[in-house]
């Protein structure tokens, strides 16, 4: 048996047995490969005394330095909570009045405020803050409820008829179609006219017959030039923005029903240094306006929404 | 031969000769590998977390659920939030395996096509999963899911669910006497259609209404929103106790 001898073909030994005249060349495994091998058993056997890996009757090993996957999570956000909170605090000492003086405090601001944004806002405002039908587009120039930074702070902090929140943006178009307070004959005319202004149809017999109506019910809030008006959060009805549609179809759906589009009050669900920096970068997009000219002839909400933004901004 | 006498390994060509002795020592090698794959099965309990406020779901959420299960949502939406800052960041707290122990095939996924939904109850508004539902791109413009506008028009098939929820209750569910003699009334007043009884109290935490702006009837979509809704809301996870307990538990 025994008998090693060196195979003639190919140069390499034999293993020194022999069946029916068979026999087996030995060649082991490269060196490489066979300390790789037990260098991953040890390794394995390390890494189940290290970290938590055996089950046990009533709860798993903890390893030696009791590490958890949860417990470093936990440290990490910890971390990343001290790493920012300098920038924070600063942003929390800084009233929104003078953040954009400080350039370099205000584009942090609007990093945070982009990064707060995509997780709270872009469900209905859209990732590129662009709107949908029913949800306004932030980067253009068109504001129902005002477009400086302690106006969109405030609507942020109370909402938009939002119940029970004293500060909140409030109004409410009458149903004038559905109520009663219209005839169709006369909302189709007043239709008419509303969509004569933004040149999506010519004059007509219909749209000067809209045009007393209009006088007659929604100057109110629409203003005498149906330019809209901030208080009410009446939008512009005489630009090429439409929240709800341009169609006639669409427009008439609206004064037959009406709108009353709602935004969550921010300031019960985020801490005020986010929606600081939400306000900041909504400002930031394109619409921003500079603050309310002081003391404004007849618009006194306006003022009051301001300082009370400025106030709750306030650490 | 002399070196006949120093062959290593000698005593293996007794093992491989003996029939006996072979078959014990392959028993014993099938053994190990058998009680390291098995026997942790026997205490997979101690893995779950004792957690409030998980219950089993109400006969419109897991109609909602079948729903879920039937369109392949789970190919591309997984649920199951990992414990990694950018998780958790994005999508809220990490999941946890009580929140899933009632779920009759899990849903937890391994693929994110689209984003993850363990969390996703009461982040946005039922008008918002409708329309989302049904024109994912008129509300998320670089989105690539498939329009789900059917759901809205079909009617929920009913059926029988006190059957459902009773062979849920025989792998381990505990719903009540009451709730499965109760399921098919259970499911239409949770949608706004009909007597809520004690509906609350039995599901804490159930959202009453309907679900898919149309309070006339009950359509797939009710059921599905109804569910999406539900999803991580039941454990209070984000309370302080809640996030301090968890961080340092160890041994899962």
């Amino acid at each position: 048996m025994a008998n090693k001898r060196i195979d003639e073909p190919t140069g390499t030994e034999t293993m020194g047995h022999e069946w029916d005249g068979i026999e087996e060349l030995n060649t082991p495994l490269p060196g490489w490969w066979l300390w790789t091998f037990y260098a991953c058993i040890i390794f394995a056997i390390a890494y189940c005394v290290v970290y938590p890996s055996w089950p046990g009757m009533k709860e798993g090993s903890h390893g030696v330095f009791g590490w958890t996957s949860r417990g470093q999570l936990a440290q990490e956000m910890a971390a990343a909570k001290a790493d920012r909170q300098v920038t924070l605090d600063a942003i929390a000492a800084t009233s929104l009045e003078d953040l954009p003086a400080n350039k370099d405090l205000m584009a942090k601001a609007v990093e945070g405020g982009k990064a707060a944004f995509k997780v709270n806002c872009v469900p209905c405002h859209g990732s590129g803050a662009a709107g949908s039908k029913g949800y306004p587009n932030l980067n253009d120039n068109d504001w129902l409820w005002g477009g400086s930074l302690t106006d969109i702070h405030t609507t942020l902090l109370h909402g938009i008829r939002q119940p029970g929140d004293a500060a909140t943006r409030m109004s409410a178009m009458p149903a004038f179609g559905r109520d009663g307070m219209l005839q169709p004959a006369a909302v189709a005319d007043v239709v008419s006219y509303v969509r004569s202004l933004s040149g999506l149809e010519p004059a007509s017999a219909a749209s000067q017959r809209g045009n007393a109506v209009f006088a007659a019910n929604c100057v109110a809030c629409h203003g005498p030039d149906a330019k809209g008006g901030r208080m009410f959060g009446a939008p512009n009805l005489a630009d090429k923005i439409w929240l709800y549609g341009s169609t006639r179809e669409d427009v008439t759906e609206t004064v037959t029903n009406a709108h009353a589009g709602v935004m969550p009050a921010w300031g019960g669900r985020l801490d005020p240094v986010t929606i600081k920096m939400l306000a900041v970068y909504v400002h930031s997009l394109g619409g921003g306006e500079k603050f309310a000219q002081p003391a404004p002839a007849g618009a006194a909400p306006a003022p009051a929404g301001a300082a009370s933004g400025a106030t709750n901004g306030q650490p | 031969m002399s070196a006949q006498t120093k062959q290593p390994f000698a005593w293996h060509g007794t093992l491989e000769r003996n029939v006996i002795i072979l078959g014990v020592c392959a028993f014993i090698a099938v053994l190990f590998g058998g009680i390291v794959e098995i026997a942790p099965l026997f205490w997979i309990q101690n893995t779950i977390e004792k957690v409030k406020g998980v219950r089993p779901y109400t006969p419109l959420e897991q109609a909602g659920r079948d729903i879920y299960v039937r369109e392949g949502c789970y190919l591309c939406h997984s649920q199951m939030i990992r414990p990694f800052r950018d998780e958790v960041e994005r999508y809220g707290h990490y999941s946890l395996a009580a929140e899933s122990m009632y779920d009759h095939p899990f849903q937890w996924g391994s693929e994110r096509t689209g984003p993850d939904l363990a969390r996703v109850g009461g982040k946005y508004s039922d008008a918002w999963h409708v329309q989302h539902l049904m024109a994912p791109r008129s509300v998320v413009p670089e989105s690539i899911m498939p329009n789900y506008s059917f759901l809205a028009k079909k009617d929920l098939a009913i059926g029988d669910r006190s059957a459902q929820l009773k062979s849920l209750f025989l792998t381990g569910v505990p719903y009540t006497k009451t709730d499965i003699t109760r399921a098919n009334d259970d499911l239409k007043a949770q949608a706004g259609m009909g007597d809520t009884g004690d509906l609350a109290t039995r599901y804490p935490k159930a959202s009453i209404r309907d679900f898919d702006g149309n309070p006339k009837r009950l359509t797939e979509m009710d059921a599905l929103v109804a569910y999406l809704q539900v999803l991580g809301t039941m454990v209070d996870v984000d309370s302080a106790a809640a996030q301090e307990h968890l961080a340092r538990e160890k041994g899962r």
